[in-house]
């Protein structure tokens, strides 16, 4: 069964928006950064379009060939990440095309806002991301560290499967570039792993 | 009797699921289904027999995903079995048609995505032609997410072949569509070009897509078509099921058929059973006539801005005539310049942009289609597209996203029948100059007479005279008394007589006068009470707006006053000259705090102020130079941030914007100027706009030739400007390759210039192996290296 989320967030984390804009834990922002990052976390919040889509697949793995129930995959570090799991859950994330908008409208006419979005967006998803995570943990008892294509040897490639397993482009309208990018460019793709009998 | 006649006066029944029976007929996660076509037909043939006995007069044909980007060369094959086998099924049966079904590309079109919209076009050009040729009744283009890719879909269908063409978006349970349409912009932009049913599919269930229809039939002159999902789906003991039954869907349908939806069917989730209960639901429903809305429309790729109720002001700031600076944006590429005055009209309560880039020595057509979807990325307003340049015209309409506004046609033969052809194939409203071969006649009688010429020749391109909005020219007062009597005196008629709607470039009257607004303001509020239903405008002038807002208020239009008030209160008493509220920088204050800050509308007053007393080039090296040095410092020594070293640049660029007015272009600071792109299939530009941003800052002519370029390009505006710097930036691994091309064919093509990289994937070794002659890490050290080539040259 895949199931289909919309969500609304009512912040954005501040310092993991920070983070992205070269800012580490002990930096102080700026007065008027912390004016900017407002008015832009305001309008990021009005554009987000939050959706996700998301299923539970059976997993078994023979070293680093993994089967993922709905694609195989050869990865030496997701084998690692889901040793002795049997079940993992899927999903694909967006913030929604209207904080690519105003990236895109932003980068053309204020550098600022551009990178502030940029930041805020990521930070945006991160956190819809985060809220996801703890439905599959409360539904499935996923109880795993994300896992997404392109950490360690688990292909980019691997996207295509993931799009085809779950019509991400048609049930949420996250599309996917010939070289495996993403629009709306805020989406996350991820893997869960569920470990039975733990300890 | 073909589709389009019996479309005229009957309920239309379609057919359901495609996609549903085919997982139970056992199709593979992952696997096409349009593969079957091929492999397995007597199972899709089975289908749509299935659908036919169950009532369907109209079956989609499964080829929702049969296009080359899944299936190459074999597209034209899978295609046309496609179409025989749903011709095969309605053997033996009278009046029943099939659709060829279009289904979205799976890819996100430009600006966003990384799909060209004449891309698209020609994907969707090869399956319609395979399928028109394999004998198909009709073009079905269904759950479209994004109008733009609709458009692309419904102009391929409508160049490949001659066949009727049905078109459905989905929207969502918020009313709009994923991209952001709202129902009445995707009816504007679909009956704009030549479908002949519009409507919504998938996605929701029956009852949750009452509001949209609703809404669609209130301003559709061609029917409806609701094509919804059967519910929601849920999980039943590990399988999925919709939430509603056959019956209990067939009755929400009856519901939207008695609303007046005329071409009826299921998506998700539904079976035969579904189509037939449907069609006995609505077995005792008379249709409904579709009448003629006679609109006058235009759109966004979000919302549609109707004329002849409330009046439409148009910003007239993006044309170059008069304009120094705006002329030497354009001619420079300098986009950003033209870009901000867009979104600045949009702020000061434009409903529509005038976008005209006619200057003798630019390539028009280009220039034009480049900023019409340039303009699209920063506001969503809709635009008039100006020009005489039929050919710029067309390229500008196709790019469009959103039902146009045409800017102009007149009387004269030539004009009419090099205008009216886009026009009848695009859509949208079009300007109609009162004028022809004689001239501008100098009686309302004389102008009216053009109207009447124009509104025969346009019902030949098969125009109505709704889409006809009629300048009666504004022309100089001062050079004619009677000038405005006669163009008001023409345009009441028209409105009264011809029962059309009207605009004026209002800015022309007062040519010639002192306090221009004045006149400008008065003639605006005169004409509107003649019943004036659109203004070309400087929305710039507090006289013009004062005069908007107190005609809204007056007409009864603005109710309980409430936007009249808000405007008076924030205008000084008794006065409409209002100056930006300048924020109050305590004690501290100057130019270079200002810009350290970054403090925008601060800097630019500030620096007025300067300017004063200083000479331009002293603002500059004395104040806003050495401002952004500390800025600069800093952010290299980590004690500034990226957002505060940007908010700094786009102040200093607020204070150059300043100083620039009062440049002579021989004083123009520096000698190097820097072509500056981001490589071809990249699409990543905040840093390449930062690094512009701040060569700017620092008295560097910039040539930004944007995203996406490709090497030809770049070494072209080189050789063309004459550049000693040519900077390119890459973000992604999988174009530095094209970085390097470009590397070597600017070292080739020209000798004299040097190439600056940078980007995230860069470092300095890489730039070397590339061949680059310098990597920058970031803008600054871009900038010490450009003023360090300017000095090596002096």
């Amino acid at each position: 069964m895949i199931k289909v989320l919309n969500g609304r967030l009512e912040r954005i984390d501040r310092r993991e928006a920070l983070h992205y804009l070269g800012l580490t834990a002990k930096d102080i922002p700026e007065e008027q950064t912390t004016k900017l990052l407002d008015e832009c976390e305001a309008e990021a919040l009005r554009a987000q379009d939050l959706r996700a889509v998301y299923s539970i697949y059976d997993f078994s793995a023979d070293g680093d060939e993994l089967d993922l129930g709905f694609a195989k995959a050869h990865s030496h570090s997701l084998a690692l990440n889901l040793a002795g799991c049997n079940k993992i859950v899927l999903f694909a994330c967006t913030a929604g095309i209207g904080i690519d908008r105003l990236i895109a409208a932003y980068s053309r006419i204020s550098p600022s806002k551009a990178a502030a979005m940029q930041a805020l967006g990521a930070a945006l998803v991160e956190g819809w991301c985060d809220e996801i995570h703890g439905m599959c943990i409360r539904e499935y008892g996923a109880n795993k560290s994300r896992f997404s294509c392109g950490y360690g040897d688990l292909p980019l490639t691997l996207q295509r499967d993931i799009f085809a397993a779950l019509s991400v482009t048609k049930r949420i309208g996250i599309t996917l570039s010939d070289n495996c990018f993403m629009t709306p460019s805020k989406s996350v793709t991820a893997i869960i792993g569920i470990k039975q009998n733990q300890g | 009797m073909n589709f389009s006649e019996k479309l005229k006066d009957n309920i239309i029944y379609l057919d359901g699921a495609m996609g549903t029976q085919l997982q139970n007929a056992g199709l593979g996660v992952g696997e096409l289904p349009e593969e079957w076509n091929v492999s397995r037909p007597e199972v899709i043939r089975g289908i749509h027999r299935a659908y036919l006995e169950a009532g369907s007069d109209v079956i989609y044909t499964n080829t929702f995903g049969a296009n080359c980007l899944k299936f190459g060369d074999r597209t034209e094959g899978v295609v046309s079995a496609a179409v025989r086998i749903a011709r095969e099924a309605c053997e033996g049966l009278s009046d029943r048609y099939v659709a060829l079904d279009i289904g979205p590309t799976g890819k996100l079109l430009k600006p966003l995505g990384d799909l060209d919209f004449e891309d698209a076009v020609s994907i969707f050009k090869r399956t319609v032609r395979a399928g028109a040729a394999a004998g198909a009744d009709l073009v079905a283009v269904e759950t479209m997410n994004d109008c733009y890719e609709l458009k692309a879909a419904v102009l391929a269908a409508r160049e490949a072949c001659n066949l009727p063409i049905i078109a459905t978006f989905v929207f969502g349970a918020d009313g709009k569509t994923m991209t952001g349409t709202s129902p009445e912009a995707a009816v504007a932009i679909a009956e704009g070009l030549g479908v002949s049913a519009v409507g919504i599919n998938c996605s929701l269930a029956p009852s949750q897509m009452t509001a949209v229809v609703k809404r669609m039939l209130k301003v559709a002159s061609v029917p409806v078509i609701v094509k919804p999902n059967a519910g929601l789906p849920e999980d039943r003991d590990g399988a999925t099921v919709y939430s509603l039954s056959a019956s209990d869907f067939a009755r929400d349908m009856a519901e939207l058929v008695s609303l007046g939806a005329r071409v009826v069917g299921g998506c998700c989730g539904t079976t035969p059973e579904y189509i037939a209960r449907l069609k006995a639901a609505c077995a005792h429903i008379a249709p409904l006539p579709v009448t003629d809305k006679a609109l006058t429309v235009i759109s966004s790729y979000t919302h549609a801005v109707y004329f002849g109720e409330n009046p439409v002001l148009i910003g007239e700031r993006i044309n170059p005539t008069g304009k120094k600076r705006l002329k030497q944006a354009l001619k420079e590429g300098e986009l950003s310049y033209v870009l901000g005055e867009a979104v600045k009209q949009q702020e000061r309560g434009a409903h529509a942009l005038d976008v005209n880039v006619g200057l003798p020595e630019l390539n028009e057509p280009e220039v034009l289609e480049k900023c019409v979807s340039e303009i699209q990325a920063v506001t969503d307003l809709p635009l008039q597209i100006d020009t005489s340049d039929p050919v710029a015209m067309e390229r500008a309409l196709r790019r469009y996203n959103g039902c146009p506004l045409i800017n102009s046609v007149n009387g004269k033969k030539e004009s009419m029948r090099e205008f009216f052809p886009l026009a009848a194939k695009y859509g949208g409203a079009i300007i109609c100059l009162t004028l022809d071969e004689g001239g501008i006649p100098d009686s309302a009688e004389g102008r009216v007479r053009i109207a009447r010429k124009i509104i025969r020749q346009a019902a030949k391109y098969g125009i109505g005279r709704n889409r006809l909005i009629f300048d009666t020219l504004a022309t100089a007062v001062s050079a004619d008394s009677n000038a405005a009597n006669v163009t008001l005196g023409a345009l009441e008629k028209i409105r009264k007589e011809l029962g059309c709607n009207t605009s004026l470039g209002i800015s022309n009257v007062s040519f010639g006068l002192p306090q221009r607004d004045f006149i400008t303001a008065s003639y605006f509020s005169v004409a509107l009470s003649k019943g004036l239903s659109a203004a070309i405008y400087n929305p710039y002038s507090d006289e013009v707006e004062k005069a908007y807002r107190t005609f809204m208020a007056l007409s009864g239009r603005d109710k309980g006053c409430g936007e009249y008030i808000s405007f008076a209160s924030s205008v000084e008493f008794g006065t409409v000259i209002r100056s930006k509220t300048v924020e109050n920088v305590s004690g501290e204050g100057g130019l270079k705090y200002a810009v350290i800050k970054g403090l925008k509308d601060v800097a630019s007053a500030e620096a007025k102020t300067l300017l004063a007393t200083l000479k331009p080039l002293e603002v500059i090296d004395g104040y806003i130079i050495p401002a952004l040095d500390e800025v600069g410092k800093g952010f290299e020594n980590k004690t500034i941030f990226l957002p505060q070293l940007l908010m700094s640049a786009e102040a200093a660029s607020a204070a150059f914007e300043e100083v620039r007015a009062r440049l002579n272009p021989s004083d123009n600071s520096k000698g190097v100027s820097v072509v500056i792109a981001t490589v071809k299939g990249d699409i990543h530009d905040i840093g390449k706009n930062i690094v512009a941003t701040l060569l700017r800052n620092y008295g560097f002519t910039v040539y930004d030739l944007g995203r996406d370029v490709p090497p030809e390009r770049v070494v072209e505006e080189t050789k063309r400007t004459g550049a000693k710097i040519v900077g390119l930036s890459a973000l992604m691994t999988t174009t530095v390759p094209n970085m390097k091309e470009t590397v070597e064919l600017v070292k080739r093509e020209c000798p004299w210039a040097v190439t600056v990289v940078g980007g995230a994937v860069l470092n300095e070794e890489y730039a070397a192996m590339i061949g680059a002659d310098r990597y920058c890490r970031d803008a600054m050290e871009t900038v010490r290296y450009a003023e360090e080539i300017e000095r090596s040259l002096n």
